[in-house]
C-alpha cells in the first residue's frame, strides 16, 4: 500500500525543500536548465556591470533593468497571479518617483528626506490601491481596467497641473544624499581596476533593493496567500465557495503590487536624480510593462527578469545594432533602408509579435515546456 | 423527528428576467443523505447555488442550523460549514492535488487521520499528490472536488451530479465513497440524475419540477413504488438497473 503523504502544515511545506537556494527562491525553482543558466547569467552580469563595462550607458542600462525587474514582477503578481488587468501601475510607479523627488527637493538632500518621501509615497499608494480595489474590484474585469485607466490618466494630468509641488511638465531635478553623488569616493584606491564613486554605490543600492524586492515577491506568490490568488484567478466563484473573500484578497494583491511599483519608481528617481511625467507616469511605460510581462512569461515571476533584461537591452541597443547593420549592408538595395535606425520601433514591434507567436507562454513558459518535453 | 439542519421556506430565485425557483420548501435532516432528483432544468442546481449564496434568493428564507443565511455572502455560508461541489469538477487545475486540498483546509493543517480517511475513500489521488490537478482524468477530478469539500469537517455537503459523465467503474467508486461518507455521519444533499446511484445511496428524496419540490419522503418508499417513479420521474428503477 502506498504510504499516506506527509500532512502539509502550510503551502510552504507543501513544496519540496532543498537547502539555502531553494529557501531563497521559496522552493520555486526555475525548473529548466536553460532557464537557470539565463537567469544566473543576467543576475551575474547585473551584479558585475560596474566592473565589466566602462562608460555610463551600460551602467544606466543595467540600473534600468534592475528597476524594471521590480516593476514587471509587481505587475506579474497582479496580472499573472491574480488575473487583474490594471492600467494604473505606472501611477504607483510615478508616486514612488515623486515621493523621492519631492522629499529630496523640498526637504533637503539627505537620507531622512528620502525616507520621508518614500514612506509618504508608500502610504499614498496603499491608500489609493485600497480605494481603487474596494470600489472597483467588485465590477467586471473590463470595467475595473477602464476605471484604473481613468484614475491613472487623472493622476498624470494632476501631476502636470500641480507644478508648484511636482514641477509640472518639467518635472523635478534634485540632489542626492552625498553617499550617492558622483563626487563621493568611499575608497582611495581602485577596486578591481575601477574607482568606486557615488554612482556605483547608487547602482548597488538599486541592485540589492531590486533583488530583495524580487525575492520578496517570489515568496509572496509561493505563500498560502499566493495560492489563494491563483485559485481566484482560475475561478473566483470556486474560491468563494471555499470561503475566501475574493475582493479582500484581490485588494490585498493590488496593494502589494502597488507598493512594489512605488519602490521601483523611487529607485528610478534616485538613479536619474530627476522625476517627471514622462519618466514614470506615461502610458507608454504601461505598454512596455505589459510587453515585458508577456515576453518573459505571465505568472512565472522569473519572466520579469528575462522580459525586463531583453526589452531594456533592445530599447537601448537595437538602434546601435541597426545602425551598424545598415552601414554594413550599404551597397545592397532596400535592405539598409529597412534596418535604418529610425525604424527600430517597427522591428521591436515585429520582435514582439514573433515572440508572442513563438512563445505564447512567454520565454519562461517555453523553456519550462521544453524541459517537460 | 429531529430538527432539520437546513430548512428552505418558500424560496424564490430569479436569474435576470427568469423566475427559476417558484417557492422551494424542504428540510434537510442532519446525519442523512438526501437526494435531490428531477429532470433537466427543474431547478436543482439553482437550489444548491441559492443555498450557497452564489445566486441570491429573491424571497423566502434559508435557515442553516437555526441561523438565517438567506442574505449571507458565499464566503460566509462556506465559513458557516457548508461545502459545495459543483457539477463542473470545480478544481483548480493550475494547483497540485495537494495544494487543492490544503486550500480547502481554511482552518489550518489537515488532520492526519482525516487525510488518511479521505485518501482511503479516493486512493487514486495519492498517486497524483504533487502533480497539477489539471492532469487528472474526469473521474479523478471529481474525486478531488469531493475530497476538497471534506478536507476539513463540514456540517453539510452540497454535491451536484458527481457521477455525470463518468465511466461505470467510476460511478461505482463514487457510490462507495458516498456510502462511506454517509456511514461517517456526514449530512449530504446530493443532486443526481442517475436513479440507480440515487436509490443506492439516499435516505430521503426530494423531487423537483418546474422550480418546486413536488415530492418529499423516504428514498425506500420511492424505490418500492414504481408508479410513483413513473409519475415523478418518468422512469422505473427496473429500467435503470
Amino acid at each position: 500500500m502506498t504510504a499516506t503523504p506527509a500532512i502539509p502544515a502550510s503551502f510552504d511545506e507543501a513544496r519540496p525543500r532543498g537547502g539555502l537556494l531553494a529557501g531563497l527562491l521559496s522552493s520555486d525553482m526555475p525548473r529548466s536548465r536553460a532557464l537557470s543558466f539565463i537567469l544566473i547569467a543576467i543576475v551575474l552580469v547585473l551584479a558585475l556591470t560596474p566592473f565589466l563595462f566602462s562608460g555610463s550607458q551600460p551602467l544606466s542600462t543595467a540600473a534600468k533593468i534592475c528597476v524594471f525587474i521590480v516593476l514587471v514582477a509587481s505587475y506579474d503578481l497582479l496580472l499573472g497571479y491574480s488575473g487583474i488587468v490594471s492600467f494604473a501601475h505606472t501611477m504607483f510607479f510615478g508616486i514612488g518617483g515623486y515621493g523621492i523627488a519631492i522629499g529630496l527637493e523640498k526637504l533637503g538632500a539627505d537620507w531622512g528626506s528620502a525616507a520621508i518621501g518614500l514612506v509618504a509615497a508608500l502610504c499614498t499608494s496603499a491608500i489609493l490601491a485600497i480605494a481603487i480595489g474596494l470600489l472597483s474590484l467588485r465590477v467586471r474585469a473590463i470595467f475595473f481596467s477602464m476605471i484604473t485607466l481613468a484614475v491613472a490618466s487623472a493622476m498624470a494630468v494632476l501631476a502636470s497641473q500641480m507644478s508648484g509641488i511636482t514641477g509640472g511638465e518639467d518635472g523635478l531635478s534634485f540632489q542626492l544624499p552625498y553617499a550617492l553623488r558622483p563626487a563621493f569616493r568611499p575608497f582611495a584606491e581602485p577596486v578591481f581596476g575601477v574607482m568606486i564613486n557615488g554612482r556605483i554605490v547608487a547602482y548597488y543600492l538599486l541592485f540589492f533593493v531590486a533583488m530583495g524586492m524580487f525575492l520578496l515577491m517570489l515568496r509572496i506568490v509561493n505563500s498560502p496567500f499566493g495560492r489563494v490568488l491563483q485559485a481566484i484567478r482560475e475561478n473566483e466563484f470556486r474560491a468563494e465557495a471555499l470561503g475566501y473573500r475574493v475582493v479582500a484578497y484581490r485588494t490585498a494583491a493590488s496593494v502589494i503590487s502597488a507598493l512594489a511599483a512605488t519602490v521601483a519608481g523611487a529607485l528610478l528617481a534616485l538613479w536619474l536624480r530627476y522625476n517627471g511625467p514622462d519618466t514614470t507616469l506615461s502610458f507608454a511605460i504601461m505598454i512596455d510593462i505589459l510587453l515585458m510581462v508577456v515576453i518573459g512569461g505571465m505568472g512565472t515571476m522569473y519572466g520579469a527578469i528575462i522580459g525586463a533584461a531583453l526589452f531594456v537591452l533592445a530599447q537601448s541597443y537595437l538602434q546601435v545594432l541597426m545602425e551598424a547593420g545598415s552601414k554594413a549592408l550599404a551597397g545592397i538595395p532596400l535592405l539598409p533602408n529597412l534596418i535604418h535606425p529610425d525604424r527600430w520601433l517597427l522591428w521591436l514591434g515585429a520582435l514582439f509579435v514573433i515572440s508572442v507567436y513563438a512563445f505564447p507562454g512567454g520565454i519562461v513558459g517555453r523553456l519550462r515546456q521544453g524541459k517537460r518535453n | 423527528m429531529s430538527e432539520p439542519l437546513l430548512r428552505l421556506q418558500d424560496v424564490h430565485t430569479h436569474i435576470g428576467p427568469y423566475h427559476i425557483l417558484h417557492g422551494v420548501t424542504c428540510d434537510i435532516p442532519a446525519g442523512q443523505l438526501t437526494m435531490l432528483l428531477g429532470r433537466n432544468g427543474a431547478g436543482k442546481t439553482t437550489t444548491l447555488r441559492t443555498i450557497m449564496g452564489l445566486w441570491r434568493a429573491s424571497s423566502g428564507s434559508i435557515r442553516f442550523d437555526g441561523r438565517d443565511i438567506t442574505r449571507c455572502s458565499t464566503p460566509s455560508v462556506a465559513q458557516g460549514g457548508i461545502a459545495y461541489v459543483p457539477e463542473s469538477m470545480a478544481i483548480f487545475t493550475d494547483l497540485t492535488v495537494r495544494e487543492n486540498i490544503v486550500l480547502a483546509a481554511r482552518s489550518g493543517p489537515v488532520d492526519s487521520a482525516r487525510l488518511d480517511w479521505m485518501l482511503g475513500l479516493f486512493p487514486a489521488l495519492k498517486r497524483f499528490w504533487n502533480l497539477p490537478a489539471g492532469n487528472l482524468s474526469g473521474g479523478q477530478k471529481q474525486m478531488l472536488a469531493i475530497a476538497r469539500a471534506i478536507a476539513e469537517p463540514r456540517r453539510l455537503l452540497l454535491v451536484d451530479e458527481p457521477t455525470k459523465g463518468l465511466a461505470p467503474v467510476m460511478v461505482r467508486s463514487m457510490i462507495e465513497a458516498f456510502r462511506a461518507l454517509k456511514e461517517a455521519g456526514e449530512t449530504i444533499l446530493l443532486v443526481e440524475q442517475n436513479f440507480y446511484a440515487a436509490s443506492a445511496l439516499g435516505d430521503n428524496v426530494l423531487v423537483m419540477d418546474d422550480g418546486r419540490i413536488v415530492h418529499s419522503g423516504a428514498m425506500s418508499d420511492l424505490v418500492a413504488d414504481q408508479a410513483l417513479q413513473q409519475r415523478l420521474l418518468g422512469l422505473s428503477l427496473d429500467a435503470h438497473q
